[in-house]
C-alpha cells in the first residue's frame, strides 16, 4: 500500500517542484557579481601581489644587498649582484626578479631586514610577452615609487601582528 | 500549369533519388537518398490533394522508419566488395528478368485505359464534400473497422514476437532498481548509536542488503 | 481580369511578404533568446549575465553573431564534406519552416492548412536528421555517439508526444491549428489534460535536446556531442536552430494547450500579444528548468520515455476518448 502511495506521489514531481522553487527564489535574490574592472573586492593588508623595492623618505634606496631574499627564495626567482658604491656603502648593481618563476610566497618580504623588498597590493600587471615579466632593479624601484603610500600603510597596518 | 511543373520536378527528383539509392556505393548516402525519395513521394501526395497521407508518410517513414534504417546502416560496416561478388555471374539472369518485367509493363501500359464508367462502379465513390482526413476516417472506422483492427492486432503480435525473440533476461546484471532506491527511508539504512566516552561500541547486526531493498 | 493579388505573381509576392513578416521577428527573437537565457541563468546563479555590450548588454547577440561570422569554418579531414555542410542548414531550416502553420492570431498563420498538427509533428520528427547527419559526417567518435543518443532519444519521445497530440485532437475535433485554438474558447486544454500538458512539455525538452535531456551534447561526457567538430557559421546555425526549436516547441505548447492567442481573462481582448506572452512564459520555464536540473543518465532517459510517459499518455488517451464518447461531448458528432 505504502509503495502504491509513494508511486502515486512521485507523479506529482514534488522534488522537482521544490528544486524549481529554490532556483526561483535565487532568481530574485540580489546578485553577487562584482563588475570587475570598475569594482573590486577589498584586499587584505597582507595580500601578496606585485613586488616593489622601497626607498627611504630621503630618496635613498633601502636595499643593502644582504642577499637574504635571494637565499630564502624557494623558487630561486631572485638574482642579486652587489658591490660598494662610490661613497663606500654596499648597494646592489643588479636586482632581478623573474616574475614567471615567483610563487608569491612572501618569504623575501619576511627575510628583508630593512623592509626594502615588499609585495604590494597590485595584481593587475599581466603582459603580452614573457620578457616583460623579467623585472629588473629599475622596474622594481619604479614600482616602489608608484605604490609607496599604500606600501607604507600596509606595513603600518600589519605591524601590530609582527 | 504550376502544378504540372511541380509534379514533373518532384517526380523527377523522386526517380533520380531512387536511382541513386540503388547505385550509390556509400550505404549511408543511399539511405539519405531513400529519405529524399520519401519526402518527394510525400510532396507528390500533397500535389494530388491527399495531405493526410502525405504527412503520415513523412511522419512514419521519414520520421521513424528511416531513422532506424540510418541508425543501423551507420553502425554497420558493410563491405561492398563482397556484396558485389558474383555480380558478373548473375548479371545475365538479372537482365533477362528485368527485360521480361519491362516488356510486361510496356505491354500493359500500351493497351491500358480507364473504363469510362469505372468511377461510378467503385465500392466507395470519392467524397467531395469532406476533407480527405475525414473521408479516410469514415472508411477505416466504419466500413473497414474489423480489417483495420485486425491489422493492428497483427502488428501487435509482430511486436511482441520481436520482443520475445530478442529479450534476454540477464539475472546477474547489476542494474539499478530505481523504485527500490526511492523507497528507502532513513530508518532502514541509518542506525544511531550512542558511544560512551573511552569505550568502543559493537556494530549492531545490520540487515542484509536484499531485505531492505 | 483577376485582381492582382489572385494572380500567381501576386500570391507569390504576398507569401514572401508574409514569410518575411514572420521570419524576421522570429530570427531577432532567436538572437535575443540566447541573451535572455544567459540573463536568466545568470540571475538564478546570482550573477548578472551579459551587461557590457550596449545598455544592459542588449547588443550582446549581435556581438556574438559578428564573432561567429569572422571565425574560420573548419571542415575536418575525413569528413563527408557535403553532408557536413548540409547538416546545420537542415537543423536551422526545419526549425524555421515549422512556423508556417502556427497561428499567432486568429487566421494569421502563413498557411492555414487542414492538417497543421500533422505538419508540425512531421517537421519536428525530421529535426533528428540534422543531428544524425552532423554526427556521422563529422567522422568523429564523440559526434557519432551524440548523434546516436539523439536519434534514439528523439524517436522515443516522439511516440508519447504523438499520443498527447492525438488526445488534443479528440477534444478539438480538428487537425487545423486555428480550429484547435478556437476550440479552447471556454477552457484551455491544459486544464482537463493537465498531466498530458506536463508530459508534452517534458517531451518537448527532450525533442529540442535541452537540459535535462541534453545527452546529445553532454559537454561533460562527450565534449559537445554531435557538433563537436563544427565552428564558425555552421556552429552558429546549430546553436540558433536549437533556440529556434525551443521557440517552436513553446509555440506548439501554446497553441495546443494554452489557448493560443485567446485571452485568459474574459474582459481583456484576445490578440497576438497573448500568444507572445504565453510563448515567453514557456521559454522562461525552458531556461528555468535548465538552470535547475542536472542531466539525466541515458538509461533513465529511455526508461522515462517508454515506461512512464508512454503508458500514462496511452491510458489518458483511452480515458479521454471514453469519457468524451460516453457523455457525447465529441465535437462535430
Amino acid at each position: 500500500m505504502n509503495r502504491v502511495l509513494r508511486w502515486t506521489w512521485s507523479l506529482v514531481l514534488w522534488e522537482i517542484l521544490c528544486g524549481l522553487g529554490i532556483t526561483l527564489r535565487y532568481f530574485f535574490r540580489p546578485k553577487a557579481t562584482i563588475n570587475y574592472p570598475f569594482e573590486k573586492n577589498p584586499t587584505s593588508a597582507r595580500f601578496r601581489g606585485e613586488h616593489a623595492l622601497r626607498r627611504y623618505p630621503n630618496g635613498e634606496e633601502r636595499c643593502i644587498a644582504c642577499k637574504l631574499c635571494e637565499a630564502v627564495c624557494p623558487a630561486q626567482a631572485i638574482t642579486i649582484e652587489a658591490e660598494p658604491r662610490e661613497d663606500g656603502s654596499r648597494r646592489t648593481t643588479r636586482y632581478d626578479i623573474d616574475m614567471v618563476k615567483c610563487i608569491y610566497c612572501g618569504l623575501c618580504e619576511e627575510a628583508c631586514p630593512v623592509d626594502a623588498i615588499v609585495e604590494g597590493p597590485n595584481f593587475e600587471y599581466a603582459t603580452e610577452t614573457r620578457e616583460e615579466l623579467l623585472y629588473d632593479k629599475q622596474k622594481l624601484l619604479d614600482n616602489g615609487d608608484r605604490w609607496e603610500p599604500e606600501l607604507a600603510r600596509r606595513l603600518e597596518l600589519d605591524a601590530p601582528y609582527r | 500549369m504550376i502544378q504540372n511543373l511541380a509534379f514533373y520536378l518532384f517526380s523527377f527528383i523522386l526517380l533520380a533519388s531512387a536511382v541513386m539509392v540503388v547505385t550509390n556505393r556509400n550505404p549511408v548516402h543511399a539511405v539519405l537518398f531513400l529519405i529524399l525519395g520519401f519526402v518527394n513521394a510525400a510532396v507528390l501526395f500533397l500535389l494530388a490533394g491527399a495531405e493526410f497521407l502525405a504527412f503520415i508518410l513523412a511522419i512514419v517513414y521519414v520520421g521513424a522508419v528511416a531513422v532506424l534504417f540510418l541508425f543501423v546502416v551507420m553502425m554497420l560496416d558493410v563491405d561492398f566488395a563482397s556484396l558485389h561478388e558474383g555480380f558478373q555471374r548473375y548479371a545475365p539472369v538479372g537482365a533477362l528478368v528485368a527485360l521480361i518485367m519491362f516488356a510486361e509493363l510496356a505491354f500493359i501500359a500500351g493497351s491500358w485505359a480507364i473504363a469510362p464508367a469505372g468511377g461510378a462502379d467503385r465500392l466507395f465513390p470519392t467524397p467531395t464534400d469532406v476533407s480527405n482526413t475525414v473521408a479516410l476516417g469514415q472508411l477505416i472506422y466504419t466500413a473497414y473497422l474489423p480489417l483495420f483492427q485486425l491489422s493492428g492486432v497483427i502488428l501487435l503480435v509482430a511486436m511482441i514476437g520481436a520482443i520475445v525473440l530478442t529479450h534476454r533476461d540477464r539475472k546477474r546484471s547489476l542494474h539499478q532498481n530505481i523504485s527500490a532506491q526511492h523507497a528507502r527511508t532513513p530508518e532502514q539504512t541509518l542506525v544511531m548509536i550512542r558511544s560512551p566516552l573511552g569505550e568502543g561500541v559493537a556494530l549492531p547486526q545490520t540487515q542484509k542488503e536484499e531485505e531492505t531493498l | 481580369m483577376m485582381p492582382f493579388w489572385d494572380t500567381y505573381i501576386g500570391i507569390l509576392i504576398l507569401t514572401v511578404l508574409k514569410t518575411l513578416a514572420l521570419v524576421v521577428p522570429l530570427l531577432i527573437g532567436v538572437a535575443y533568446l540566447t541573451y535572455f537565457e544567459r540573463k536568466v541563468m545568470g540571475a538564478i546563479q546570482l550573477r548578472k549575465g551579459p551587461n557590457v555590450v550596449g545598455p544592459f548588454g542588449l547588443w550582446q547577440p549581435f556581438a556574438d553573431a559578428l564573432k561567429m561570422l569572422t571565425k574560420e569554418t573548419i571542415i575536418p579531414t575525413g569528413a563527408d564534406k557535403v553532408l557536413f555542410v548540409l547538416a546545420p542548414m537542415i537543423t536551422f531550416g526545419l526549425a524555421i519552416i515549422a512556423w508556417a502553420v502556427i497561428p499567432v492570431n486568429n487566421g494569421w498563420g502563413i498557411a492555414n492548412i487542414n492538417v497543421g498538427v500533422l505538419y508540425l509533428f512531421a517537421i519536428s520528427s525530421l529535426g533528428v536528421y540534422g543531428v544524425i547527419i552532423a554526427g556521422w559526417a563529422s567522422n568523429s567518435k564523440y559526434a557519432f555517439l551524440g548523434a546516436l543518443r539523439s536519434a534514439a532519444q528523439m524517436v522515443s519521445y516522439e511516440v508519447s508526444m504523438g499520443f498527447v497530440m492525438v488526445t488534443v485532437l479528440i477534444l478539438a475535433g480538428s487537425l487545423n491549428l486555428n480550429s484547435i485554438v478556437l476550440a479552447q474558447k471556454h477552457i484551455w486544454f491544459a486544464v482537463p489534460l493537465f498531466p498530458l500538458f506536463i508530459i508534452f512539455f517534458i517531451s518537448g525538452l527532450a525533442e529540442t535536446n535541452r537540459a535535462p535531456f541534453d545527452l546529445a551534447e553532454g559537454e561533460s561526457e562527450i565534449v559537445a556531442g554531435f557538433f563537436v567538430e563544427y565552428s564558425a557559421m555552421s556552429f552558429a546555425l546549430f546553436f540558433l536552430g536549437e533556440y529556434a526549436n525551443m521557440i517552436m516547441i513553446s509555440g506548439m505548447t501554446t497553441v495546443l494547450f494554452l489557448g493560443g492567442w485567446l485571452s485568459p481573462l474574459p474582459f481583456l481582448p484576445s490578440g497576438v500579444l497573448w500568444f507572445l506572452i504565453k510563448v515567453f512564459i514557456c521559454l522562461f520555464v525552458f531556461v528555468w528548468v535548465r538552470a535547475t536540473l542536472p542531466r539525466y543518465r541515458y538509461d533513465q532517459l529511455m526508461a522515462l520515455g517508454w515506461k512512464v510517459f508512454l503508458p500514462i499518455s496511452l491510458v489518458y488517451l483511452v480515458a479521454v476518448a471514453g469519457v468524451v464518447e460516453y457523455f457525447g461531448w465529441l465535437p462535430h458528432a
